[in-house]
């Protein structure tokens, strides 16, 4: 982890009419971070990240991604990030080796890199044998981790996670973890949402939101120590208990 | 131009692994052209005749000898009363009623003339209207060979009479299929080009795939394309299996050059997808996609003169035709298919064409929006 803020965000808020969905909100996330970005439902994480990733408009505020600007460069976004949505993302109706090709051909990866790096992501995943199976046919937990690695296939500077391990047993929740750590290794920063309190624990530095806002960021340790908590989820609980908007 | 590749490989390997579009697009025209032509035809037959017969003169038995043996009536009841020929009607047995006066036959040859009734059934308005001029027809007819009875020499003719022949031009035997069959084949096309787009695109929608694509770097026109141009060539594929089957089963060949259909046929598809293109970027599931679908088609079909005339539409309903794009492609194809007519005489029809695909197309563009 390097001392280069990759996103950077200033008082940026999203309103959906009336309805503030995003309400001012500012952090910064170093290179190789892993950012936490905690929230019950509704509290406005999937909106916030959808900004970062050019897909939403924001009404007002400032950010960069990757060193581009958000409103005028998305395009340029694109290229240095990779998204994984809380839907499935991979096309069921292709096979694991036609997804990978598939996206790692939108970004531009020449035929010879788009073969070896398959191989590799196949052999990390030990999908060899499945290579050739249409993605609906594999189960939940496979399906998630070879929607990270195709996230990450073109290898992105930003990889933005939004819930990935939504309904995957703990077992697989535990490689998809091993799998973030080793993208932040090679460099590659991981922005990603999450309900489960355990997987908070193995971010770098948490932001906790609550009816929009930003109200707690740090490390899990000093969280911990400046809410008196003894785990992560009681500091969520003592936050979230704060809010006001329902689901 | 890779980006493009890559799409349009993805798209056609969905396409050909989906078997319910592979057998749509194969059985579709198959299905359709064998049912729809045979089935649709204008000809009305066996229309049900019921005769209230007050005379029992032989006048009156020839007369009804002469109906019956054209083979347009079936006669289904025979009385001495209305009412009872009316319960007939009520019940749908009779479309209907001659009623033939007392002393008919007395009449017509002291009078020189003689009166008869004739009740319509017009719920069916197509029905009534034909089934009766078939009958005025023979009752006039009639009318004549009897005259031509009493006038033993015919060197005073009392009566001048203008005879017409005529011949019908393009189509010489009226054949219904050669009508239908082009027209039919235009609608197919239509489904194919407006429908499945919008469908394939709005899938994407409705699983989430589409908005992994937006935060990719792919552009909007290279994502369109490869959405349009595996459909654009479908639909050029159901083309030709149509004119395969109009040749096998009709034996229909068009007169005109495959050329000139296939050329309009190409700009005619641009249009249809643009609509395509058009209908998904404003529904956001599949039920609102066909829903949508089902609206514009009923109104295409029946204002697009494939069944109808557009000519004897009301001028409100001919304005609204000319925003009709298979209006102008059933024009088209039938003029090429029955009259033969070359890429100038539809060079009006293209144009317009052209203008649709354009209109079409930049409103759906402008509409997809890669984030909201």
């Amino acid at each position: 982890m390097t001392d280069e803020k990759v996103i950077t965000a200033k008082a940026l808020t999203k309103k959906f009419g009336d309805f503030i969905a995003v309400s001012s909100i500012s952090f910064e996330v170093s290179k190789g971070e892993i950012f936490g970005f905690l929230g019950a439902n509704g509290a406005g994480k999937t909106t916030a990240m959808r900004m970062l990733c050019g897909l939403s408009l924001p009404t007002s505020g400032e950010a960069t991604v990757a060193g581009f600007d958000v409103y005028k460069e998305s395009e340029k976004i694109k290229k240095n990030i990779g998204y994984m949505s809380q839907k499935f993302s991979l096309y069921e109706d292709l096979t694991v080796k036609e997804n990978m090709r598939f996206y790692g051909g939108i970004y531009g990866l020449t035929d010879k890199r788009i073969k070896e790096k398959s191989q590799q992501v196949l052999a990390d995943l030990h999908m060899e044998a499945e290579q050739n199976k249409l993605v609906k046919s594999l189960p939940l937990g496979w399906k998630q981790k070879l929607a990270f690695s195709v996230a990450i296939f073109h290898e992105p500077a930003i990889v933005f996670l939004d819930e990935p391990t939504g309904g995957v047993d703990p077992v697989t929740r535990r490689e998809f973890w091993e799998m973030i750590y080793q993208a932040a290794q090679n460099g590659t920063t991981v922005f990603v949402t999450t309900h489960y309190m355990d997987e908070a624990e193995y971010c770098n530095r948490v932001s906790i939101m609550v009816d929009g806002r930003i109200e707690a960021l740090d490390t899990p340790t000093n969280l911990k120590k400046q809410f008196d908590a003894a785990s992560m989820d009681e500091v969520f609980l003592q936050l979230a208990r704060k809010a006001v908007r329902q689901e | 131009m890779r980006t493009l590749k890559f799409l349009l490989q993805k798209e056609f390997r969905q396409i050909f692994r989906d078997p319910a579009i592979v057998r749509m697009i194969l059985m579709m025209p198959i299905i359709q052209l064998i049912l729809l032509p045979l089935a649709a035809n204008y000809e009305v037959k066996n229309v049900k005749l019921a005769i209230v017969d007050h005379d029992h003169s032989s006048y009156t038995q020839q007369m009804i000898n002469k109906i019956t043996a054209s083979g347009y009536f079936q006669l289904t009841g025979v009385s001495n009363s209305y009412n009872e020929e009316m319960k007939l009607v009520e019940k749908d047995e009779a479309d209907i009623i001659l009623e033939i006066p007392a002393q008919f036959e007395r009449t017509i040859v002291k009078e020189n003339k003689a009166p008869l009734f004739m009740a319509v059934n017009a719920i069916n308005g197509t029905r009534a209207n034909l089934g009766s001029a078939y009958l005025q027809n023979i009752i006039r007819n009639y009318n004549q060979d009897i005259r031509m009875q009493w006038i033993q020499k015919p060197r005073f003719n009392d009566q001048p009479r203008i005879e017409i022949t005529y011949s019908n031009w393009y189509n010489p035997h009226m054949n219904y299929q050669l009508f239908m069959v082009p027209g039919i084949l235009a609608v197919l096309l239509t489904m194919v080009g407006a429908f499945m787009t919008s469908l394939n695109i709005v899938k994407e929608k409705e699983v989430g795939t589409i908005e992994q694509i937006n935060v990719t770097p792919i552009r909007k026109h290279h994502f369109i394309l490869g959405k349009l141009i595996p459909f654009w060539i479908l639909g050029l594929v159901v083309l030709t299996l149509g004119f395969g089957v109009a040749r096998i089963v009709y034996g229909i060949i068009p007169l005109g050059s495959f050329v000139t259909i296939y050329a309009f046929a190409m700009v005619y598809l641009l249009a249809v997808l643009g609509l395509g293109l058009l209908v998904s970027t404003y529904a956001n599931t599949q039920q609102q996609a066909m829903l949508i679908s089902f609206f514009l088609m009923m109104i295409f079909i029946l204002l697009g003169g494939l069944y109808t005339s557009i000519d004897s539409m009301p001028e409100w309903a001919k304005t609204i035709t000319k925003f009709n794009p298979v209006a102008y492609f059933i024009e088209v194809i039938r003029m090429v298919v029955i009259k033969g007519s070359t890429l100038k005489d539809i060079s009006k029809q293209l144009l317009i064409m052209f203008g649709f695909a354009i209109v079409l197309n930049g409103w759906a563009i402008f509409n997809y929006k890669k984030r909201m």
